[in-house]
């Protein structure tokens, strides 16, 4: 159990995938100009990632090595057409709010580099924990990332006012402002590393 | 287990066996989720014209389908006519747009039988957050842009800049004009198109 | 005129990487050096063109007839992947030296957001076969350009002496940043077109 623990919390802090590894940026970037709608990305691909990292881990004695990646793709992109109809379904607000971006995951690297770093060697539990340590991660990551948007942008919290948002600085909420908090962040990051 | 040799008759064999099963789980989902997709559209869209009408107990009689260029553009109007529960036309919602700052800002508009406006909201934009944004909320009733209650059929509405009585979004005029322009348009569609027609043919001008 | 408006809009007012956050990896990975920059541009330009034509009359002529729309993200990344496959095995065939100058980059183009995000884009926007062609090809000139403009920048950055905690990835985001602030600049200027042109 101990391990499987670590697992997670290895995808939460040392191997972090937005703060640490820096994949999936594209999602990072664009989905974050509220703290909710980090976090329903984020969430978005925990689901995607949980499922893909468990049946790839099943299939992968199956699967010849040569036709691997294309193999995955389409487990992937099966899983993320699944959530798409899911969202459009009964979450359409959601839908309304990610776009386009709920397609993209399909190329958000975190997913096939956590099939191939992990899954494709790892049996189907450690790498359900590892798709959620990942998940976690990701989700945690977003979640701030939008929430000090929102927050220096709007001058709310998931919609809670701190304060007027005739003070808040709107640059935060746009464009520039994704590129320019995720890199204070992160050099924040690296400092806490040290 | 040993890992199946890339041999090529495994390959195909292997994809072959995904491509159908990822086929036919996306149709077993597909055809799961059809229905409330559908549903939510219709939800959504009647919900909209049930808050600009101001009433809840209504029903949408016929939806017309206007090609028309009002403003010197060629654009589709579409003329939802609203009666109340016993049938009695109360009305019409008219979907309407008109180009913003980026993109066009595409609206719902209400109108009563005299052409005065019930009320309004937003289909979709592509404004600045936070600025254009706020349209949303700006011309509700009450708010500092009030447009409910004005009858743009004496004389179209504008933003207090050029001269009209409509109170611009603070550092969103284009946004605002774009909005008005929107409603303006889609009182003359109305206008234009018979207030009073009630049937479901589509005319084209 | 409606061409030279999308064409103008998809470089700088809607700029993929600065203002719609498509293709951000590689724009973070391959800036370090303007010539590996343009050599990337080059090649996307190239698949994202290729590609979306291919994607559109799929989805036109083989899953609108059938009903099968809801096929379009896995149908869309298979073609993608293996149309990237299939340019890198013509060009190493058929042109040695170009493949030299773009091979390297082309495995990854498949995971590019940008190429899967424009094809899904022109459906769903309604475009025509050639504003898709036009969309998709100033979009790669738009992508090309602010990943040109920002190797410069980090070819420049590479001499500069930057605080501890802010180096690597936390000053390439920031400057990144700064890089999209101007972009902004061009923001309206649609607008003011359409009317120039008369479309509005």
């Amino acid at each position: 159990m101990k391990n499987y623990l670590n697992i997670i919390k290895n995808g939460i802090t040392t191997e972090n995938p937005t703060f640490v590894l820096l994949l999936g940026m594209c999602p990072t970037l664009a989905t974050t100009s509220s703290a909710i709608n980090g976090m329903s990305m984020g969430l978005a691909t925990t689901f995607v990632l949980l499922c893909s990292n468990f049946v790839i881990s099943c299939i992968k004695s199956i699967t010849p090595d040569k036709v691997r990646i294309p193999v995955f793709v389409a487990v992937i992109a099966s899983f993320v057409t699944i959530l798409q109809m899911l969202i459009k379904a009964y979450l359409p607000a959601i839908d309304a709010s990610l776009g386009i971006f709920i397609p993209l995951i399909v190329v958000n690297c975190i997913i096939l580099g956590r099939a191939e770093a992990f899954a494709c060697k790892n049996d189907p539990l450690s790498s359900i924990f590892d798709g959620l340590g990942m998940g976690i991660g990701f989700t945690i990551a977003l979640t701030l990332l939008g929430a000090v948007r929102e927050l220096l942008g709007t001058g709310k919290i998931f919609d809670f006012t701190l304060y007027s948002d005739n003070f808040g600085m709107l640059l935060f909420v746009l464009a520039p402002g994704a590129f320019i908090t995720l890199g204070y962040l992160i050099a924040i990051v690296n400092k806490l590393k040290k | 287990m040993k890992k199946l040799e890339s041999s090529l008759l495994n390959m195909i064999v292997v994809l072959t066996l995904v491509s159908v099963i990822t086929g036919g789980l996306l149709a077993a989902v597909n055809s799961v989720t059809e229905g409330p997709i559908q549903e939510q559209k219709d939800k959504a869209l009647a919900d909209g014209i049930k808050a600009v009408m101001g009433a809840e107990d209504i029903k949408v009689t016929a939806d017309d389908k206007v090609n028309s260029s009002v403003d010197g553009k060629d654009r589709e109007y579409i003329i939802h006519r609203v009666a109340n529960a016993s049938g009695e036309p109360i009305g019409v919602a008219v979907e309407s747009a008109s180009q913003g700052f980026s993109g066009d800002v595409k609206i719902l508009v209400g109108l009563d039988k005299e052409g005065t406006i019930k009320g309004y909201t937003i289909l979709e934009h592509a404004e600045t957050p936070g600025l254009g944004a706020r349209a949303v909320d700006w011309f509700q009733k009450d708010q500092k842009g009030d447009i409910i209650g004005q009858q743009p059929s004496k004389g179209k509405l504008t933003v207090s800049k050029d001269g009209g009585q409509i109170d611009a979004i603070t550092a969103a005029t284009i946004t605002s004009r774009a909005f008005l322009k929107a409603v303006n348009n889609a009182y003359e569609v109305y206008a234009s198109e018979g207030a009073d027609a009630q049937s479901g043919a589509t005319k084209k001008n | 005129m409606a061409y030279i408006l999308i064409f103008i809009t998809a470089i700088f007012v809607n700029n993929i990487v600065l203002s719609q956050f498509l293709g951000i990896c590689p724009f973070l990975g391959v800036s370090k050096k303007v010539d590996t920059a343009l050599g990337m541009s080059a090649a996307v330009a190239f698949v994202l063109t290729l590609a979306t034509v291919v994607t559109y009359l799929i989805q036109k002529y083989v899953l609108d007839p059938n009903g099968l729309g809801y096929l379009q993200t896995l149908a869309f990344i298979l073609i993608i992947a293996s149309l990237v496959q299939m340019v890198e095995i013509i060009l190493k065939k058929v042109s040695p030296p170009l493949y030299q100058a773009l091979g390297i980059f082309l495995p990854l183009i498949t995971t590019n957001c940008a190429v899967l995000g424009v094809a899904i884009l022109v459906i769903q926007n309604d475009m025509t076969l050639l504003e898709s062609v036009v969309y998709a090809f100033s979009t790669a000139l738009g992508f090309g350009l602010a990943l040109t403009v920002f190797a410069g920048i980090r070819e420049q950055l590479e001499l500069v002496d930057v605080p501890k905690g802010m180096q690597g990835m936390a000053i390439v985001l920031v400057t990144a940043g700064l890089l999209s602030l101007a972009f902004m600049g061009f923001s309206g200027v649609d607008g003011g077109l359409k009317i120039l042109f008369g479309l509005e």
